[in-house]
């Protein structure tokens, strides 16, 4: 199969599996079930598509699919069967129910990787063994990880829906918290394979809809912008060996500058609400290297202004390392040296802090200091192109 | 959905309790009742444990019973009561232990049905 008919298949896939999982919830009442006959459905039409090629209407044959074998596997369970017996696609596809989805796959009660395993599986449509090529896993953990999950849905009664307006902040923390280590996992891994590129593209899709149904909430829109940030000069960040560019060495003219203003743009829109949070203000920070012309002309000023105010939301000792290295380009390398002096206790195993304080006593002329820090530095990586990519992300944001 | 809820004690927050004065401590004790009057309607039972050291642990995986004195995990942390709720789902049984005035630790089990 060619990769762009993947990328077609995938997006196609995307597109009405987590619509089909909300209604076959909807249906059946229950949510594991469901689950199963779309992922059945998803595996099927991963198999058939690339041979038969996309049917004129996916979501009715995935139906069709699903229903077939709902009906086969819910042959002891009569109230379900006789319930999806009667139904015909499409069933009320409006108003848009995947919020329900996220929200449960997202529930504070399952853990952090079984949440991501479920958003990804349920929500996007990935199959099993997608996801675990994502996260480098063996697909038995993946598997285990969702059965687990689903069990505890069903017994510790966790319930499927929109959570209760009293709770409806955090618990859209949560889905963001999910979505943001997608876009970690799939930006920041030290390979740019096709599938981290395709966790990106996950990541984007979910935050794009996460958008498009909760169009009010301001750090909705700042993940998404702080995504598309990213994604505009990914193709930047590579050689042609492969191996990562500095931000200050990339060639500017191959970002995507619309997508770089469109982004921005919807920054600033969220912004006017006047509630601040971690996303918006991380994606403000990618925001001003983005739309700096040149390395010299970024306004490290407002960086570090925007690193003072996440880290009063969100105190980190890695983001005051970030902060730092705004620092030194802002005020110099002896202001930066001391606020990384501060951090010593606490990042002291953290070969990154090596790396930064080898850098900073270069450039104030240590270089005896410099070089044992940087031995230190590689005392605590096991590999010098990690370093490489590690310093890449210290030079990007947090 | 019933759920027993298992409060749990840290030797922190005994501490704490100690050292309050003793209007303190009585109003401490005022918002866990004020708690439990908000949720009268969905307590199905429970109650406060007396402490560990007043636990007998038997253990029956060995050829013979075995008893001990203490909790079967010694440990920082002790079980040091239990409330079953009645409720929606996990997330109302989640909302009513957020608010819990009194220990610093609450377990949510669901009971079998």
């Amino acid at each position: 199969m060619a990769e762009a008919s993947h990328d077609e298949l995938a997006r196609v896939v995307r597109e009405h599996a987590g619509r089909l999982a909300a209604a076959l919830v909807r249906l059946i009442g229950d949510f594991a079930t469901a689950e199963d006959l779309v992922q059945d459905a998803v595996v099927s039409a991963l198999r058939r598509w690339p041979v038969d090629g996309i049917p004129d209407r996916p979501d009715a044959w995935l139906f069709t699919v699903a229903r077939r074998r709902g009906l086969d596997v819910l042959r002891r369970e009569n109230t379900y069967r006789a319930k999806l017996a009667q139904v015909q696609w499409p069933v009320q596809p409006e108003p848009d129910e995947r919020l329900r989805l996220i929200f449960t796959c997202c529930h504070p009660a399952l853990p952090r990787a079984a949440q991501i395993a479920l958003t990804l599986r349920v929500v996007c449509g990935l199959t099993t063994a997608q996801v675990a090529r994502a996260f480098l896993v063996p697909e038995t953990t993946v598997a285990q990880r969702i059965t687990r999950a689903k069990r505890k849905i069903a017994d510790a009664g966790i319930p499927y829906g929109l959570p209760a307006a009293a709770d409806l902040r955090g618990r859209l923390a949560e889905v963001l918290a999910v979505v943001y280590l997608m876009l970690n996992e799939g930006y920041l891994s030290s390979t740019e394979t096709i599938h981290s590129q395709r966790l990106v593209d996950d990541a984007e899709w979910l935050a794009a809809l996460l958008h498009e149904l909760a169009p009010d909430e301001p750090e909705v829109a700042g993940l998404l912008a702080l995504i598309r940030l990213h994604r505009a000069r990914a193709t930047a960040r590579f050689g042609a060996d492969g191996d990562i560019v500095l931000l200050r060495d990339q060639d500017r003219s191959r970002w995507d500058h619309d997508t770089i203003g469109s982004a921005t743009r919807l920054l600033v829109r969220a912004a006017r609400q006047h509630r601040p949070g971690p996303y918006q203000l991380q994606a403000a920070i990618v925001a001003c290297h983005a739309e700096a012309p040149r390395w010299e002309d970024t306004d490290w000023e407002q960086i570090v202004l925007l690193y003072d105010m996440l880290l009063h939301l969100a105190p980190s000792p890695v983001t005051r390392l970030h902060r730092a290295v705004a620092l030194r380009y802002a005020v110099g390398a002896a202001g930066a040296m001391a606020e990384l002096d501060a951090l010593a206790g606490q990042l002291d195993t953290y070969h990154l802090y090596h790396a930064t304080r080898a850098d900073l006593l270069r450039a104030l002329d240590r270089p005896a200091e410099a070089r044992a820090a940087d031995e230190r530095a590689l005392a605590f990586t096991a590999n010098p192109a990690e370093l490489a990519i590690l310093h890449d992300r210290l030079s990007w944001t947090s | 959905m019933k759920y027993v809820l298992l409060f749990v004690d840290t030797e922190q927050f005994a501490a704490d309790l100690e050292a309050m004065s003793p209007a303190d401590r009585d109003r401490a004790f005022e918002r866990v009742d004020a708690w439990m009057a908000e949720h009268a309607g969905v307590i199905r039972g429970g109650s406060k444990l007396q402490g560990p050291h007043t636990a007998t642990t038997v253990r029956l995986d060995a050829p013979e019973p075995i008893v001990t004195d203490g909790p079967f995990v010694e440990g920082k942390e002790v079980v040091s009561g239990y409330l079953e709720v009645d409720v929606a789902d996990l997330d109302e049984a989640l909302r009513m232990v957020r608010g819990w005035p009194g220990c610093p630790v609450v377990e949510i089990r669901p009971l079998e049905s």
